[in-house]
């Protein structure tokens, strides 16, 4: 199971891609792609994006479902969906709360 | 401190217009990322896991009250209220918006400074000691020096695209308080028997995946051949460095791989060409720059000043901030003050814009308006009265500034790590924050005394673990976190690089470990006295191993 994620352009925003290929601020509004033929599909539309300058530097990542959400398979893309692990008043985590 | 002149204040303001433009032009399309992405980095603003990184040239660790200031006005702008600060002695903003980084290099030009050369394959940021030009132990202003090769290192044409980085550190005593060996060029200030004054000079220094001490390729040279033997030495890294491998291009390994005596031998023939040309620093030239470092003018004022004493006597805490937060002072009757930016439980190097407002305030009321930054992630008042240290000390602790751990193991320096860091493969922040607060006691750290504890995210090695007394290295294994611990790294005249005492230790396991190996040295010290590097210098790392994985 994989996502694709980047950042916004404009102010660095962590972003994953949703199911309208629009570029949503929470994971668990991320698009989840099972097929390699769809994870080839959205990376396309992510090049696309990072030529219409709404995002940078966009890849896949593998994300796993745990009691029915989705979360980041890796440390580094659970501290990108949540914010630094040691300021939780920071980064998308304050702002579900 | 220097002053801009006319073409520095030029040269910034337009390069504030040129990169307005280049953010302009990206955001409409006409410039792609891979075009933009050497732009931007050469503007100090690199993109991190949250967000944009902004990193701020702060030239050799010196910046005033009205800068540090605006420092804390961009934080609250721009930012999200903080802002940390790093082992080369710069700050970095770590959520701006590409769309506000113009404005913010204008607000940062309206008060002398810039993002420039802080990121690249070019000379960066000149850091020095951060009590240059009050240390009672030093030749001369280290920073005097620092800032010749500023202005010479900033766009030097030839020097803009070298194989790799290239960091130049300099100190003004014998003491090494800014880890010279382990930079690219690494320079002591020294005296040669004649009583003229000159440098040390060591190059192929580094740390990272592959740490190597400075190999000296001068005892002493003469301080009007400064520039020309740095450009020597850069010349002979520019041609030769490795342009292959990425990790092989810093010029330590260039030095590894070639030997000294080759390198020695090539930079000297080259230092030839350029010696006595128009590199060679007159000695006007010298004392111009000297001029803008003048020390203030100091009072004749006691040895010992009487009020602090009793002030000392009647408050512990006074008393503890006192012994380790202050440093001897060259003139009577002063000192230089420490502000740890360690509190316990704290993000090492991390300052709230509040605070950076009440050191700014504090500076110009009691410091001579001088603030430096430390590698160690400290701020420091090089010029402080004795008998204005209980007042400091009161505000200092009010505002969650009054830690009195210099130096002690709860000082410690750590990376941003994985909380913030695109390159890091495990967190250093958190491990920082518990080894503190499993210290917390200063009665415990005072009794364990000075003990550097340095930590990084991954073998980029920001956070200095290889020349930590005690150092900590995350890594990544299979997905899980990772600690390796070394032990007898050292930074200072006498440096070393930590060795690896055996199997990692997971992020759950790894202040325990830490904890092991300061308990094994107060059992085996030899007195008090005996600080933990030289208890591990006289014993070796048999009893710490032994403590750590047992015998077997």
């Amino acid at each position: 199971m994989k996502v694709i994620t980047a950042n916004r352009l404009l102010d660095g925003e962590v972003v994953w891609l949703g199911p309208n290929g629009n570029w949503v601020e929470v994971l668990t509004r991320a698009e989840i792609l099972e097929e390699p033929s769809h994870v080839e599909d959205a990376l396309k539309t992510a090049e696309h994006s990072e030529k219409a300058q709404e995002v940078v530097g966009a890849y896949e990542i593998d994300v796993v479902r745990d009691e029915g959400r989705i979360l980041p398979a890796k440390l580094k893309e659970m501290i990108r969906a949540a914010g630094p692990t040691t300021k939780p008043d920071l980064g998308k985590q304050a702002r579900a709360s | 401190m220097y002053r801009y002149d006319e073409f520095d204040q030029d040269f910034v303001e337009q390069r504030v217009e040129q990169f307005k433009n280049q953010v302009e032009r990206r955001l409409k399309g006409e410039l792609s990322e891979d075009e933009f992405k050497p732009l931007r980095l050469m503007n100090g603003l690199y993109l991190q896991l949250h967000a944009y990184m902004l990193r701020v040239a702060i030239p050799y660790g010196t910046l005033n009250g009205k800068q540090m200031r605006k420092l804390a006005e961009i934080a609250r702008s721009y930012d999200r209220g903080y802002a940390h600060f790093t082992t080369r002695q710069n700050i970095q903003f770590n959520w701006p918006k590409l769309s506000d980084t113009p404005k913010i290099l204008e607000e940062l030009a309206s008060v002398e400074m810039h993002a420039i050369q802080t990121s690249g394959n070019c000379i960066r940021n000149v850091t020095a000691d951060h009590f240059a030009g009050a240390a009672e132990d030093e030749y001369a202003d280290p920073r005097v020096y620092a800032e010749i090769l500023r202005q010479w290192s900033s766009l030097h044409p030839e020097f803009t695209f070298l194989p790799r980085k290239f960091k130049i550190a300099i100190t003004g005593a014998d003491h090494d308080r800014a880890a010279v060996q382990v930079h690219d060029i690494g320079l002591q200030l020294n005296q040669n028997e004649d009583g003229e004054r000159g440098f040390r000079v060591f190059v192929g220094g580094g740390l990272g995946r592959t740490p190597m001490i400075g190999r000296k390729l001068r005892e002493f040279l003469p301080e009007q051949d400064l520039l020309s033997y740095c450009e020597a030495i850069l010349r002979v890294y520019n041609l030769h460095g490795r342009r292959d491998n990425k990790y092989k291009a810093r010029i330590k390994i260039l030095v590894h791989e070639s030997g000294e005596d080759t390198i020695r031998n090539e930079v000297e023939a080259e230092f030839l060409k350029v010696k006595n040309g128009f590199l060679n620093l007159p000695l006007e030239e010298i004392e111009r720059i000297n001029a803008y470092f003048a020390p203030p003018v100091f009072e004749d004022l006691p040895e010992t000043e009487s009020a602090f004493e009793a002030a000392k006597a009647e408050s512990r805490e006074l008393a503890n901030f006192a012994k380790r937060n202050l440093n001897p002072h060259k003139a009577k009757g002063y000192t230089s003050l420490t502000i740890s930016l360690k509190p316990i439980g704290g993000a090492p190097g991390d300052a709230t814009a509040e605070q950076m407002e009440v050191i700014a305030d504090l500076a110009e009321r009691f410091a001579y308006d001088e603030i430096r930054v430390s590698h160690e992630q400290n701020i420091v008042f090089p010029h402080v009265e004795l008998r204005d240290v209980p007042l400091i000390f009161k505000i200092l602790a009010a505002n969650g500034l009054g830690e009195a751990n210099a130096g002690l193991i709860s000082d410690s320096i750590a990376c941003p790590g994985l909380d913030y860091c695109a390159l890091a493969n495990a967190r250093s922040i958190p491990v920082a924050q518990e080894i503190s607060e499993r210290f917390a006691s200063l009665e415990r750290q005072h009794d364990i005394g000075d003990l550097k504890l340095k930590i990084s995210g991954c073998i980029n090695a920001c956070g200095h673990h290889h020349v930590g007394h005690i150092g900590i290295l995350g890594v990544d294994r299979k997905g899980e976190e990772l600690y390796q611990i070394t032990i007898g790294g050292s930074a200072d005249e006498n440096t070393s690089i930590g060795k690896i005492l055996g199997r990692g230790f997971p992020a759950d396991k790894v202040v325990d470990a830490v904890e092991t190996l300061v308990d094994t040295y107060l059992d085996i010290r030899a007195n008090k006295a005996e600080a933990f590097i030289d208890t591990y210098r006289r014993v070796g790392d048999a009893p710490f191993k032994e403590a750590l994985y047992g015998s077997g």
